[in-house]
């Protein structure tokens, strides 16, 4: 039997709005395939159920849920979150450090009811909760870095508080996962964590085999045009603005390419305004935030995704466009550009080089059929079990 | 006997600079890479000649006046010649002086290192005169002995290097073609008496080549006296040791440090204690030793990598596409009468280009990725076909084509 693991998170799916919740479903579907019993803590409730209510899926055996009730969101800052509790949406603390706060207590609370040998918290949110079952029960805990405030905020106006619970996290954690070389490079620099402590695991990816077209592209894709893919959340991190300035050099050269940008995010008005300035609202679509099926036969619609990120820990969207069968351009300040040989990368800022990309990915057949059909085979090494492996090395040697 | 026949390859390509899209039109100076990196040809060629060249050659000097018997063979592409001409003439120097000693045969290839063999049987032809001219004008010699690019062999190439004039060609020792018969010795190609065939002794080559710094392997180090021995085991079951191999070997791809250049200046020394050695070059050869049986190369072999056949440079899709849409603009190219239009395509034909278009992921894909300026075999695929679009713009441009109006230029075609 392996290690009995309490595990802190914030967003499980399907109701999460981003990679980490996807993440966290990745590594304890393959925790416990693996015979490690993984206890599951959420800040908020899922839907149907009552809080602090222990959901045990048949499915899963060795994973069991918590939830409790609050509006946490891992892509909210302090900022946000202030304006959005004011609304009078929570019933619950004025701010998101009150949250947090009271999500810490309830680490404590759950760490004297349930058996475990390693506590496990998933970013800063929970990284309160994983100190204080740390605190109260004496067992080892992993602070696993997804995405740091850097990272977040493109390094400009980083939010002291936040910095400060992700730093307090990663000192009292008694070993912190990267989820990749460049990850664990900002912690070491940023954070002053020592190298050693440090472990990168890089995340995998979930394999469904599908077919069929977006059935709103189909009719241009008939035609003959080319589609470029933008999935992510529409900040400062992801870079839409140097996809969109490159998307404009494509248009000055190909006639018959389209831009789709899947997401949403605090710069999506300014993106549209920065589309109809360009003169290139015929030429990129926004599509808001999409999942499931829709996203997946958006990325089997696209000939070439693009993930431009300014920093991105690691980065799955790519992974998910070559299991669909889309080669990727990424920008060389990814995660995932570490693990993938057969994509073709750029520096987030040139402009250029990304349209020249662009360009030569759609043009040159060969081209596109090869890091299509070598991405593909080389994406299904990267899984969710070579993560769980990994991770079961960290709880052993703890 | 045996007789330890040396062959150094020296060759160097003009790479590719980093070149986009958007360069199309505008940049013909396809090879003019600038700054400190692999990508800027000059850096490289005056790097690979203090590392390895220069000092090689004056250690190859002193041996040769220490063992006056001694012989070896060079085989030299034209474009690394005008590289030394133009960037590096000291080195050209050394050489010359080497080959004046009158010990140093030279070999025919193709002036551009290319695989016009397999695309263009007229082309391949016009490329080994060029060289040929070259060697003489350079050296004063004519080679007499041919090796095809990367050591490409076939009973078509035999006959291709016969009916050039070669007397002698080269080619790999792959054990499934030799079967029983072992690549220490010559043979005849495949219904051909007028010309001998040189097995490449690929173990005792790599040795020295590939494993000579590998600390893994069980002969690590390698000592000059214990591959002496090797060579003197080969008394009596062979006449010739086919010792071929990159001359980058010594001093770039085998660092000064792994002790590279003392083992090679001992080598002689040593293989000559066993006075039935001796160090000769392939004319000599061939002087000396009859053929022994013939051999039946029905397809292309190479050097390179695990297959030793040419899917080093052909084995994608993007290769194969880079390669035929060189090849496919021969006659227009030709037809421009354009001198730089013609050497900027020829090129643009050099095996590097493909070599560096390479995605195999074994082994091999090591090897391919560490002789590699480019981040990835894409990026030198992209750099090229831009390159190459450039070309096809002169050349349409030139050849002044009168249908203005049904013209399609690259840049409105997409």
């Amino acid at each position: 039997m392996g290690k009995k693991v309490l595990m802190f998170g914030w967003e499980f799916p399907p109701h999460n709005s981003g990679g980490l919740g996807t993440a966290c479903l990745g590594i304890t579907k393959s925790l416990s395939k693996k015979k490690t019993k993984v206890t599951f803590v959420l800040p908020k409730k899922i839907e149907g159920a009552e809080s602090f209510l222990r959901i045990v899926s048949p499915e899963t055996p060795y994973i069991s849920f918590y939830s409790v009730d609050s509006p946490l969101s891992p892509y909210l800052d302090g900022k946000k979150y202030e304006s959005y509790s004011t609304k009078g949406d929570s019933v619950y603390g004025r701010s998101l450090y009150e949250e947090v706060s009271r999500y810490s207590d309830f680490g404590w609370y759950i760490a004297g009811k349930e058996d475990f040998d390693v506590i496990h918290a998933h970013e800063w949110l929970s990284f309160g909760a994983g100190i204080k079952a740390k605190e109260r029960s004496g067992k080892p805990f992993i602070a696993h870095i997804h995405a740091t405030e850097f990272d977040r905020t493109g390094g400009e106006g980083i939010n002291p508080r936040v910095y400060a619970i992700e730093k307090r996290g990663m000192e009292m954690a008694d070993r912190v996962v990267a989820v990749s070389n460049l990850t664990k490079s900002i912690v070491v620099k940023h954070y002053g964590i020592p190298e050693e402590k440090v472990e990168v695991v890089h995340n995998g990816v979930e394999f469904e085999e599908e077919e069929g077209e977006f059935r709103e592209v189909s009719k241009m894709k008939e035609h003959g045009k080319k589609m470029v893919l933008f999935v992510g959340r529409i900040t400062l991190q992801k870079g839409p603005d140097y996809f969109i300035r490159a998307a404009k050099r494509v248009c000055e050269v190909c006639r018959d390419t389209f831009f789709v940008i899947s997401g949403s995010g605090d710069m999506q008005c300014q993106m549209m305004e920065q589309v109809a300035r360009e003169g290139l609202s015929d030429r990129v679509f926004f599509t808001g935030f999409m999942r499931g099926e829709k996203l997946r036969s958006l990325y089997r619609s696209a000939d070439l995704f693009v993930m431009p990120s300014v920093s991105e820990p690691f980065g799955i969207t790519p992974l998910e466009s070559l299991i669909n069968g889309t080669p990727v351009l990424i920008s060389k300040q990814s995660g995932s550009s570490e693990v993938l040989m057969h994509a073709l990368k750029v520096d987030f800022w040139d402009i250029d080089d990304m349209a020249n990309k662009m360009i030569c990915a759609l043009n040159y057949d060969s081209l596109n059929r090869c890091l299509k059909e070598n991405g593909r085979r080389e994406v299904f090494s990267i899984n969710w079990d070579k993560t769980a492996d990994k991770l079961i090395k960290i709880y052993n040697n703890l | 006997m045996p007789s330890v026949c040396f062959y150094f390859q020296v060759h160097q390509p003009f790479r590719v600079k980093k070149y986009t899209f958007f360069d199309i039109g505008r940049d013909s100076s396809y090879f003019a890479g600038e700054g400190e990196g692999d990508l800027n040809n000059e850096w490289v060629m005056r790097k690979v000649a203090d590392k390895s060249y220069i000092p090689t050659n004056k250690m190859l000097l002193d041996l040769l006046r220490e063992y006056p018997s001694m012989g070896i063979s060079f085989s030299f592409s034209g474009v690394v010649l005008e590289q030394m001409e133009k960037y590096s003439p000291e080195t050209l120097e050394s050489f010359r002086e080497l080959v004046n000693t009158g010990r140093v045969e030279l070999l025919g290839e193709t002036y551009y290192h290319s695989l016009a063999f397999l695309y263009s049987r007229e082309e391949f032809k016009r490329q080994v005169d060029m060289q040929r001219k070259k060697v003489e004008e350079l050296f004063s010699v004519t080679p007499q002995v041919f090796r095809c690019t990367e050591l490409f062999y076939s009973n078509e190439v035999a006959r291709a290097a016969r009916d050039m004039g070669f007397k002698g060609v080269l080619g790999e020792g792959v054990d499934h073609l030799l079967g029983w018969r072992s690549p220490n010795f010559i043979y005849r190609p495949q219904g051909l008496n007028d010309i001998k065939l040189f097995k490449k002794n690929y173990r005792l080559s790599d040795d020295i080549a590939f494993r000579f710094s590998s600390s893994g392997w069980k002969e690590h180090p390698l000592t000059a006296d214990k591959f002496a021995r090797w060579v003197s085991q080969l008394n009596g079951n062979g006449e010739v040791v086919n010792l071929f191999m990159d001359y980058e070997t010594f001093g770039e791809h085998q660092w000064e440090e792994t002790g590279i250049f003392n083992f090679l200046r001992s080598l002689p020394g040593e293989v000559l204690k066993d006075s039935d050695n001796d160090f000769i070059t392939l004319s000599e050869a061939i002087e000396r030793y009859k053929a022994h049986d013939e051999i039946d190369v029905p397809y292309v072999t190479s050097w390179a990598d695990t297959e030793r056949d040419t899917s080093a440079w052909t084995g994608n899709e993007m290769q194969r596409d880079a390669l035929s849409k060189v090849y496919e603009i021969e006659e227009d190219v030709l037809r421009t009468k354009d001198k730089d239009i013609i050497d900027d395509w020829r090129k643009l034909q050099i095996s590097d280009h493909f070599y560096y278009m390479g995605t195999k992921t074994m082994g091999d894909g090591v090897v391919h990725s560490y002789f590699s300026p480019y981040d990835s075999p894409y990026e030198a695929f992209i750099s090229f076909m831009n390159a190459l679009s450039d070309l096809k713009l002169r050349v349409e441009k030139k050849l002044n084509y009168k249908d203005e109006k049904n013209k399609v230029t690259f840049r409105q075609s997409i």
